[in-house]
């Protein structure tokens, strides 16, 4: 039994240069639809770990009650100061709070080959925030100095924007600001923004007041004490959410699309390549009828066959499964885009990763679509009448 | 048209090849169909904001607000006709899904600033009489089931009233109509008035989001935007002043890569699909070969067995293209419920059915060019 598979498969395999063109659609298609699929997919998961990285479950993030994000929030200063001195925030070495009263504004900037401005995030913050946002730091030149028109950039929005070069002047709110330094912060949504220090920035753009304050508490167990004080003080109409927990709902639409958009055209796309493998694994089949109708007559049972002609799809559904994989790794690992996440307004930079795991699953599509493809015209070769098969030859 | 059960019973010669390749083919166009809907939603608003009207707004951000002592300094530069103001409000509606524009205006010029959006007489007079009255898109009505004389209760995110509450209500005072159903998109937000919005929020008083001019003749919109501009130039807040169109195009073009993608995936489909459809052509001409040479032999010239093998290709493309657009605007309504405002219009259709003229030309071209060549008497002697 063994032994007729391996003879049938091997003989169909030899056979698969004479049929170059026909299981070269088999291979194309499926590459087409495995890059597509993965290419697609390694979107979403680059944007899921853009945002997964962004914020930690020990530090919250303040807004006005009400506010559904930085854009639309407006703190009071006395309130900003009570926030950063309620229970459960970390003190720093020098003994003061580890939070930050934050400005949170849109500038527009072109991005590269562009003229039109897209919005970028400038963050006023304050000269202490490397300790608050410890998974920060600085991969260029130095942090701005307060005062002074003076901005640090993100990986993300460097990568992106035009003009993004040390000591580069960017027109950000009353005239040009400098370029000073650039800094990473894991692939977060962080390193989208641009940063400057929050009274300078207020004074600037004309604002009286914080958007937001972010503090790192104790732990993660402070939350409550810390949430429970905001919340029953008078003087303060207080939203306080986790930092991760905030992120997420920020992007929550922009997920749903990129992942919707991902997983429906790979599924559609799919489909389109099943009805071609059929085609041609039915092709494969019916030049072949008399091949073999004569095996079967000297004894061959059907089962070798059907498992030949499977094996022969699935083979070449793998070969179109690694070549499309393998474009898709090469094209896009790493390929850094930009949208608008339209809940912010503002552009948000993320990376394709295209995974290990992308790539099994891609695999495993491109064996699937091969092994169903394969199966109905296999079954069809085994199900044939020998004799008239073998009379039908003409 | 006499030949053309001729080329019917070539197309289905072999009924599972070219069921399978129709099916692919259908598949793509339903791709494309969805994909180009998704597209042409967001660029639609562009095509909806006229040309005679401008749009003043922060130099730095359109999110700047700004001065309304500006309002009568660009009502009077030459070549304004009317001008009006307007401030995105940005509250919630009982849950923050159900996202919709909301924003506080000059109640006196905004519809005459925005011929486009048709408001009866009636609710104008109800408008101007009822300073919590509020105007709201016809279809928003319908989906929320609001009716005129109804008070809807809206959270606000950014501005809370003058006691530091967040509970805004306006009276429903009239409805907002588009001119027609593409455009119905663009009126279903929810205006209300300045005079009350400005009276009643806790700051921010005296600051508009931005300005909008309606200018008498198009061909001097760059002119006249700049002359606005020039006025602010070097004071607190300066302003730039482009064309509504433009401003739109830029704000859409900030999907920037988004669409770029959708664009790869076509192109990816369409150029496995050109492969699967080519093969499939190739080998049904292949087959044929005896028969098209006794057609040839009973008197059809080159030309018109190059035309057959073409037309047989492109009612296959056709029929194909057909069906998937036709699903893709069945599954519309669906997915319009997701995303507002998606509508597949003619000019997809019309697009889809030029590509998949396109298309056929592509994959036919080969195998009709080997058939026009055929040798009348090799072909008959091979077999």
């Amino acid at each position: 039994m063994l032994q007729q598979v391996l003879a049938v498969t091997l003989m169909n395999l030899r056979a698969v240069p004479q049929r170059l063109g026909a299981s070269m659609v088999i291979v194309i298609g499926i590459a087409g639809v495995v890059g597509v699929m993965v290419a697609l997919l390694s979107m979403a998961k680059g944007f899921q770990a853009t945002l997964n990285s962004t914020g930690r479950p020990d530090r919250v993030i303040v807004l006005r009650g009400g506010a559904n994000d930085e854009l639309s929030s407006v703190l009071f200063r006395e309130q900003a100061t009570i926030i950063k001195q309620a229970p459960g925030v970390r003190q720093g070495i020098d003994g003061r709070p580890l939070a930050l009263a934050e400005v949170y504004i849109l500038a527009g900037l072109p991005r590269k080959g562009q003229t039109d401005p897209a919005n970028v995030v400038l963050r006023g913050t304050e000269p202490h925030v490397l300790e608050v946002r410890s998974e920060t730091k600085l991969v260029e030149g130095r942090m701005f100095r307060p005062g002074v028109y003076e901005v640090v950039v993100g990986r993300g929005a460097r990568d992106q924007f035009a003009g993004m070069e040390l000591g580069g002047k960017l027109p950000l709110r009353d005239g040009d600001w400098t370029i000073v330094g650039f800094f990473e912060s894991g692939g977060d949504v962080h390193e989208s923004e641009l940063w400057t220090d929050a009274e300078t920035l207020m004074q600037a753009a004309k604002r009286g007041a914080p958007t937001s304050v972010t503090a790192q508490l104790e732990s993660e167990q402070d939350f409550d004490r810390f949430k429970d004080a905001l919340t029953t003080d008078p003087r303060l109409n207080a939203g306080v959410q986790k930092e991760p927990d905030y992120y997420s709902s920020r992007s929550k639409a922009l997920n749903g699309l990129i992942n919707g958009l991902g997983y429906t055209v790979a599924v559609i796309m799919a489909i389109g390549a099943l009805f071609g493998a059929l085609n041609t694994m039915y092709a494969a089949v019916s030049t072949r009828t008399v091949e073999i109708a004569t095996l079967r007559a000297i004894g061959f049972g059907g089962a070798p066959v059907v498992v030949s002609v499977m094996i022969e799809a699935m083979l070449l559904s793998l070969a179109g499964g690694v070549l499309g994989a393998a474009i898709a790794y090469v094209v896009f690992n790493g390929y850094s885009v930009s949208t608008l996440n339209f809940q912010t307004f503002s552009q948000v930079a993320f990376a394709f990763q295209v995974t290990p795991d992308l790539l099994r699953q891609g695999v495993t599509w491109a064996l699937l679509i091969g092994a169903i493809g394969g199966f109905f015209p296999a079954l069809k070769a085994a199900r044939l009448p020998v004799v008239e098969a073998l009379r039908g030859s003409a | 048209m006499k030949y053309f059960p001729l080329v019917w019973s070539a197309l289905w010669r072999k009924k599972p090849r070219t069921i399978f390749t129709m099916l692919s083919i259908v598949v793509a166009f339903l791709l494309f169909g969805m994909l180009q809907a998704v597209a042409q939603s967001m660029t639609q608003s562009v095509q909806i904001s006229g040309a005679d009207r401008l749009f003043t707004a922060g130099k730095f951000s359109f999110t700047e607000i700004l001065p309304l002592g500006y309002y009568a300094r660009i009502k009077s530069t030459p070549g304004v006709q009317l001008a009006s103001h307007a401030s995105w409000f940005g509250g919630v509606y009982q849950n923050e899904r159900n996202f919709f524009g909301q924003f506080a205006v000059d109640h006196e010029t905004y519809l005459d600033v925005y011929t486009d959006l048709i408001v009866s007489e009636e609710a104008r007079r109800a408008w101007a009489r009822n300073k919590t009255g509020a105007l709201v898109g016809s279809g928003l009505a319908k989906k929320f089931g609001w009716k005129v004389g109804d008070r809807i209760p809206i959270q606000a995110a950014i501005w809370p009233k003058r006691d530091g509450r967040n509970d805004w209500e306006f009276d429903v005072v009239g409805l907002i109509d588009g001119q027609d159903e593409a455009s119905q998109a663009q009126a279903d937000v929810l205006l209300f008035r300045f005079d009350y919005f400005d009276e009643a929020r806790q700051f921010g008083q005296g600051y508009v989001g931005w300005y909008l001019e309606k200018i008498a003749d198009p061909a001097q919109a760059a002119t006249i935007a700049a002359a606005i501009d020039r006025q602010f130039a070097n004071s607190p807040k300066e302003t730039r002043t482009d064309s509504e169109k433009a401003f739109n195009q830029a704000f859409m073009k900030q999907m920037g890569d988004i669409q770029l993608i959708v664009r790869s995936i076509l192109g990816a489909v369409f150029f496995t699909l050109l492969f699967l459809t080519g093969n499939t052509m190739m080998q049904s001409v292949r087959e044929r070969i005896p028969e098209l040479a006794v057609l040839k032999t009973i008197g059809f010239s080159d030309p018109s067995v190059l035309a057959l093998v073409l037309a047989e290709s492109l009612l296959l493309c056709l029929i194909a293209a057909l069906a998937g657009l036709g699903a893709a605007s069945i599954m519309m309504p669906g997915l319009a419920a997701k995303m507002p405002g998606l509508e597949m219009g003619a000019e997809v259709w019309l697009m889809g059915l030029g590509l998949a003229a396109v298309l056929a030309a592509i994959v036919g071209f080969l195998p009709a060019w080997r058939a026009m060549r055929l040798d009348i008497v090799n072909a008959l002697s091979a077999h």
